[in-house]
């Protein structure tokens, strides 16, 4: 399922996008190593393939509907993780423009809940734990099926955390989680059977192909990515708590935010830099403390003298927001997390330059 | 092994395709080529005719590298095929792909043309030259600007030529250049290729456009080379033809309306 | 069958789309996907129960879809097609939140319709926009835009080659499923099992296909490196357009323009 644009906040489709944009370009310098110049045109193909296979839909066994192909567990098994990531990357980002499956901002979040979570999760640690070395038919089926369904639901679960920690559905968490896992339980075994169908009939017709898959493309070493993975985990979570979080009191990043900018110019007037800076800090809420605006705007829609009563109702709803004092340490582990992802990505950037000179 | 040597002294003094003893087996254990023998000389028009396996495809695929010998030798100009001299091969062969589709694969048909002088290290301006040109013999010009999957199958079957002809190959390889074409865009491809002045080496079923085009025929059974000779004495020959699974090319059979067989 | 079929002719007639000559379609690529980012980034940011002060933004859609000569109702058809799952969640909350939020005379609007007006509005803005990014620019120059923008070329370059053979193996894909469904009777071929073997069938002829085109790239001297001989230039229109659109959002996030337009009308009226 494809997370929209429209029930995400900046913040979480911001995070999600750095996260992919390193994941891209870590990919594609992984994939530069092996040197492999067939690889390139092979992805693309595939990448269309999986279009084109998702038109070949079939009946979900017991319910009467229809289903198709998500690709993501097929392309790892074929292509390896990273090369398999970087499709899956482009299938979503063909998706989102020409099909307004999600959106350009939610991009970011799609390419993790549905390109991450199978290429570097269910893959390297499931599918080739369970298939192993010398792959049988059982193996196989049982790989493909175990791995689809934990990508399918960890997918779901990073949809469920992005909605909630972007603070737009009203959805409470158990029952969302709930929801989402049923269904893609439901979806991840389909997923699973017709992966295990695809791949154990390739591997009768034209067993070398896997074979050279399995062989060529060795999972990564586990350790640079558990170290890649705990950073976006940490980076996405304490990124998410914050904003469902914050508190009306501005710490840490967002407090010496406000000092330079002059928190007294805020309330003044919107003219001058400094001034439009910081409206603009606290109007598009970088860190967004929704507990705190909702007190204040709660009127906004309203067309005339009604404002009062509105203003009453928001602050009615204001007071059950979880107002954690705690906010001053978590605000400052945020700002630190995101600080070291800023520092890695202009490092990547700087490093990217150079490399063009 | 082969039949009748009716091509001039040319090929074998100074031949610019030379295959010897060629033979592969693919890895499935199929064998393709059991071993043959033929050189081309420079300016030579050649059809590569056969059943289908009967390893048409697999030679041409040896004339530019896409394949090594795995015994035999293959000789292209002064270049022994191998590793080594894989870039001026290539260079000196131009391959026209059975499905255009394979061969286009830019976005647009004047990067697709492009795409083999750039990766020569041509400057830019002699790329643009190459590239205006190439598709201007084709008559493909005022395609430049779309991408190959909204072209019809006889501008496809063009710009494929045109984006090997950017290259300035000397020799010209082609796998059935006439399939999946209406008659009209058949007739106009022979048409141009008989204005080409490169070596041209086609496989193909079209005996008709054999007969058209090229002044010699190798016919190829099972790998091996079952006559190699003049077109106009193969093409007529029934039983040698019927001995490739082959048949006479349509126009030199009888018309059926007004002379009825029997 | 049907809703796959036309996917492929959406690809198409987006693509066609792409392939005019206005002003829209002439501007740098770079500048409409930044100008197309910053849009959407503009309209996500507002707080959740924000409904009027995000109308001003259909402005921009709307202009574009004007100077582009792109079809509206179209495009409006697409939008309406991908709205299921903004649809499905949002529609939670004027079931979750029911404190009332708006008092229009005897008219009691909770805050949970509110926020669901304001998700589908910025659902259609959103989607919008990155339709009519597509339909002006094409996803080819949208590729080489990344590309330029720093993207690695190992994606932007197999972004490329995937969009070219969707075509192709989309008409095969399509062929396959004709042949089913002429032999398939009450629905019969349509079993999982049958399925798996036709994408089966598919990724073969697909393999073998990479294969094809690989081998005619290195026949044309490919050597790992793809190279596109074209330049992008950023002229002065196209910064009058980025910085005219960045100016303007940047003003339609920090003042609620309809309340403002209200509040005056309203001052005069009295």
């Amino acid at each position: 399922m494809h997370m929209a644009d429209a029930l995400i906040s900046p913040l979480v489709g911001g995070a999600m996008w750095a996260a992919t944009a390193g994941l891209t370009v870590y990919s594609a310098r992984k994939l530069k190593e092996k040197a492999d110049d067939s690889m390139v045109p092979l992805m693309g193909v595939l990448g269309a393939f999986i279009f084109a296979a998702q038109m070949i839909n079939f009946t979900i066994p017991g319910t009467g509907s229809s289903g198709h192909l998500g690709g993501g567990m097929i392309l790892s098994i074929l292509l390896g993780p990273y090369a398999a990531f970087l499709t899956m990357a482009s299938v979503l980002t063909v998706q989102a423009l020409f099909f307004a499956d999600g959106g350009l901002l939610a991009l970011g979040c799609n390419i993790f809940n549905l390109a991450f979570f199978p290429c570097f999760i269910a893959y390297p640690f499931i599918y080739r734990k369970v298939v192993g070395e010398r792959p049988t038919r059982r193996r196989l089926v049982v790989g493909a099926v175990a791995s689809s369904i934990l990508a399918l639901q960890m997918g779901a679960f990073g949809v469920v955390l992005e909605t909630l920690f972007s603070g737009i559905s009203e959805l409470p968490f158990t029952t969302f989680l709930l929801l989402m896992l049923s269904i893609h339980l439901a979806i991840g075994v389909v997923e699973g059977l017709v992966t295990a169908a695809v791949v154990t009939f390739v591997c009768k017709a034209r067993p070398e192909i896997l074979e050279m898959a399995a062989v060529a493309r060795p999972p990564a070493t586990p350790a640079l990515k558990n170290v890649l993975a705990g950073l976006l985990v940490v980076t996405v979570v304490t990124g998410g708590a914050l904003s469902w979080f914050a508190s009306a009191n501005p710490d840490g990043l967002e407090w010496s935010m406000f000092h330079t900018s002059g928190k007294e110019a805020l309330e003044v007037a919107d003219q001058g830099p400094y001034a439009l800076a910081a409206r603009l800090q606290e109007k598009t809420a970088f860190l967004p403390d929704y507990g705190f605006r909702k007190g204040e705007e709660k009127e906004v829609p309203a067309t005339s003298g009604e404002g009062d009563a509105a203003a009453e109702a928001g602050k009615g709803k204001a007071e059950e927001w979880p107002d954690v004092s705690a906010g001053k340490s978590l605000s400052g582990l945020v700002g630190a997390a995101m600080t070291l992802l800023l520092a890695g990505l202009i490092g990547l950037g700087l490093r990217r330059s150079q490399r063009k000179r | 092994m082969a039949g009748r040597h009716g091509h001039g002294v040319d090929a074998v003094s100074h031949p610019v395709v030379e295959v010897r003893d060629l033979q592969y087996t693919y890895p499935d254990g199929n064998p393709a080529l059991r071993g043959l023998s033929f050189s081309v000389a420079q300016g030579e028009t050649v059809a590569i005719v056969g059943a289908n396996g009967a390893g048409k495809s697999t030679i041409l695929l040896h004339l530019n590298g896409c394949l090594m010998p795995q015994a035999g030798t293959v000789r292209i100009g002064d270049f022994p095929l191998s590793k080594r001299t894989l870039p001026d091969v290539r260079r000196t062969v131009g391959m026209v792909f059975q499905d255009p589709d394979d061969q286009l694969f830019m976005p647009k048909v004047q990067d697709d043309v492009a795409f083999g002088p750039l990766n020569l290290g041509l400057p830019a301006d002699e790329v643009d030259r190459r590239v205006m040109h190439a598709l201007s013999i084709v008559g493909a010009a005022h395609l430049k600007d779309r991408p190959p999957y909204r072209l019809s199958g006889g501008e496809k079957r063009a710009v494929a030529i045109a984006s090997v002809l950017s290259m300035s190959p000397t020799i010209l390889v082609m796998d059935e250049p006439t399939s999946n074409l209406d008659p009209q865009a058949r007739r106009r491809l022979i048409e141009l290729l008989k204005t080409f002045e490169q070596t041209i080496i086609v496989a193909t079923h079209d005996l008709d456009m054999a007969f058209d085009l090229c002044a010699r025929t190798i016919v190829v059974k099972e790998g091996r080379i079952l006559t190699d000779g003049p077109s106009r004495e193969i093409l007529q020959d029934a039983v040698l033809l019927v001995a490739g699974h082959l048949e006479r090319p349509l126009r030199l059979q009888g018309c059926p309306v007004c002379s009825p067989p029997g | 069958m049907e809703k796959t079929g036309s996917s492929l002719l959406d690809l198409t007639y987006l693509d066609t789309l792409s392939d005019q000559d206005t002003p829209v379609h002439r501007l740098d690529p770079r500048v409409k996907l930044l100008t197309t980012l910053l849009f959407i980034v503009c309209v996500v940011s507002f707080n959740k129960y924000e409904l009027s002060a995000l109308l001003p933004f259909v402005i921009y859609p709307i202009v574009l879809v004007a100077l582009g000569n792109l079809p509206l109702g179209y495009l409006l058809k697409k939008v309406l097609l991908a709205a299921p799952f903004a649809f499905l969640v949002g529609i939670f909350n004027p079931l979750l939140d029911r404190a009332v939020l708006v008092h229009l005379g005897p008219l009691e609007i909770s805050g949970g319709w509110v926020s669901f007006a304001s998700i589908m509005l910025r659902f259609v803005l959103t989607v919008s926009a990155a339709l009519i990014l597509v339909a002006s620019t094409g996803f080819n120059a949208v590729c080489l835009a990344l590309e330029k923008m720093g993207a690695p070329a190992a994606f932007t370059v197999q972004l490329l080659f995937l969009y070219r053979y969707i075509f192709v193996l989309g008409d095969e894909a399509l062929r396959m499923l004709r042949a089913r469904s002429l032999r398939s009777f009450g629905g019969r071929g349509m079993a999982l099992q049958v399925s798996s073997l036709m994408i089966g069938q598919l990724l073969l002829r697909t393999l073998d296909r990479a294969q094809r085109i690989h081998l005619a790239m290195r026949c044309r001297g490919f050597d790992g490196e793809i190279r596109i001989a074209r330049q992008l230039r950023i002229g002065g229109r196209d910064l009058v357009f980025l910085v005219g659109c960045s100016a303007i959002f940047l003003f339609m996030r920090l003042h609620d323009v309809p309340r403002w337009l209200g509040d005056t009308a309203m001052a005069l009226m009295r």
